[in-house]
């Protein structure tokens, strides 16, 4: 189906702070419309003041247009579903983990440390290198990191 | 329950008006608040906080450019320009919002106040999440999706501003004295916050902002609760010009000198 390829070929783009996760397994497609004239994406943002909004955009419309070169291809965000934490994949949690980047937890205080797993970690800043992240250390293994936040 | 759709509103006068009147104060409030959260970039009090402000800044930003957006898609003119073109008498932020940092300039002698930084933010977050949480059921479907979403990340913030109330208040005779100080002084800015301006009743009555008087009511109780948390005195909010009304300060003209400084020197150019 075009739909399930459309999906395929946005599991190539990476968000471009994290480009090892996919903006699929981060949860950010939402509805897919194809058929043979026209390819319809819709994005949900993580954070809406996030800075990454346009290239993302940019990278996926990109790649539809070559993978669909007679179709009108668009591309655009919308909010009316929410994105939420929760929407991030198993795979995305995995990526994350391996990026060095704790996937979100329940809460600020449920997180564990992406490096040796350990729950004993403390948050040390709300806010991190961007939006979507925060700051914490973990008691266990003494290394600083990053957590995805709950949203 | 009826929802407007974007064509719903755009195409209808009054609905538009009324829509517009609502959006330019969350707007305009969000912009000059990340305004001047930018203006700290390098001086906050220490290296983290630089990060924090400079991501809740950001945000501030981007909450905004999602509410002028909407505003360019009721065809107002671009987001952009709404941002940087409009003069002084078209802004609908309050005038607690529009006031500096403190003395100075961010490039020459900044003596900027943390703690009327910090009592200042408190104030617009509490009054955006009473907001927000009310617009949540708007009839105007685009402004209740983007208050669903928004509220997601002013808690955040939120919690932050209150973590530093907290520390302030706390920490010793010197962060009290400031917190104190600060507290005082923001009363005599912060009369227009919560007040949403002369169409405040067909606002309610058309069902784009319900329940305002609920939504007054829990600011207040909010501040009043933290105040009484703290041991700070009620504050008793008023004003000499009102925001909500067109009317502002000299601040005001000189942040949006600066905000808009590049764009206006060719507003077609492309970024």
């Amino acid at each position: 189906m075009l739909a399930q390829r459309v999906a395929q070929i946005l599991q190539e783009v990476g968000d471009p702070e994290i480009p090892t996760v996919s903006i699929v397994d981060l949860g950010m497609v939402g509805a897919i419309q194809a058929d043979g004239d026209r390819v319809l994406v819709e994005l949900m943002p993580t954070f809406v003041g996030c800075s990454a909004q346009r290239i993302i955009q940019d990278q996926v419309t990109e790649k539809l247009r070559e993978a669909f070169p007679t179709s009108t291809v668009a591309v655009r965000f919308e909010l009316s579903q929410p994105w939420t934490s929760d929407r991030i994949t198993k795979e995305g949690r995995e990526a994350l983990r391996k990026a060095g980047i704790a996937p979100p937890g329940a809460s600020l205080d449920d997180v564990e440390c992406p490096f040796c797993g350990h729950s004993s970690t403390v948050l040390q800043n709300l806010f991190g290198a961007t939006s979507c992240r925060s700051l914490y250390y973990c008691s266990h293994c003494k290394n600083p990191f990053e957590a995805f936040k709950p949203l | 329950m009826e929802r407007w759709t974007i064509e719903d509103v755009a195409q209808n006068p009054e609905r538009r008006q009324l829509a517009a009147e609502l959006l330019w104060q969350l707007a305009d409030d969000d912009l000059l608040m990340g305004f001047r959260d930018q203006e700290w970039l390098g001086l906050a009090p220490h290296i983290e906080e630089d990060v924090a402000f400079g991501s809740i800044g950001q945000e501030e930003i981007g909450h905004a450019a999602l509410y002028f957006g909407i505003l360019e898609r009721l065809g107002f003119g671009t987001a952009d320009d709404l941002a940087s073109l409009r003069s002084v008498s078209e802004r609908r932020n309050s005038v607690l919002i529009e006031q500096p940092n403190g003395p100075g300039h961010y490039l020459e002698s900044p003596r900027y106040e943390w703690a009327w930084t910090i009592v200042r933010h408190y104030l617009h977050d509490v009054w955006e999440m009473a907001l927000l949480t009310a617009l949540t059921g708007s009839v105007f479907e685009p402004l209740g999706d983007a208050a669903e979403k928004i509220l997601r990340e002013k808690r955040y913030h939120l919690a932050h501003q209150e973590l530093w109330m907290r520390t302030m208040a706390g920490h010793d005779a010197d962060s009290r004295v400031r917190l104190e100080d600060a507290w005082r002084r923001a009363q005599d800015w912060a009369g227009d916050l919560a007040d949403l301006g002369p169409y405040s009743s067909a606002l309610e009555s058309a069902g784009l902002c319900p329940g305002v008087d609920s939504v007054v009511r829990h600011y207040h109780e909010r501040v009043a609760e933290m105040a009484r948390v703290l041991g700070l005195p009620e504050m008793r909010m008023q004003t000499r010009e009102n925001g909500r009304r067109g009317e502002h300060t000299e601040a005001l003209q000189q942040a949006l000198d600066t905000l808009s400084e590049v764009y206006r020197l060719d507003p077609t150019a492309n970024w």
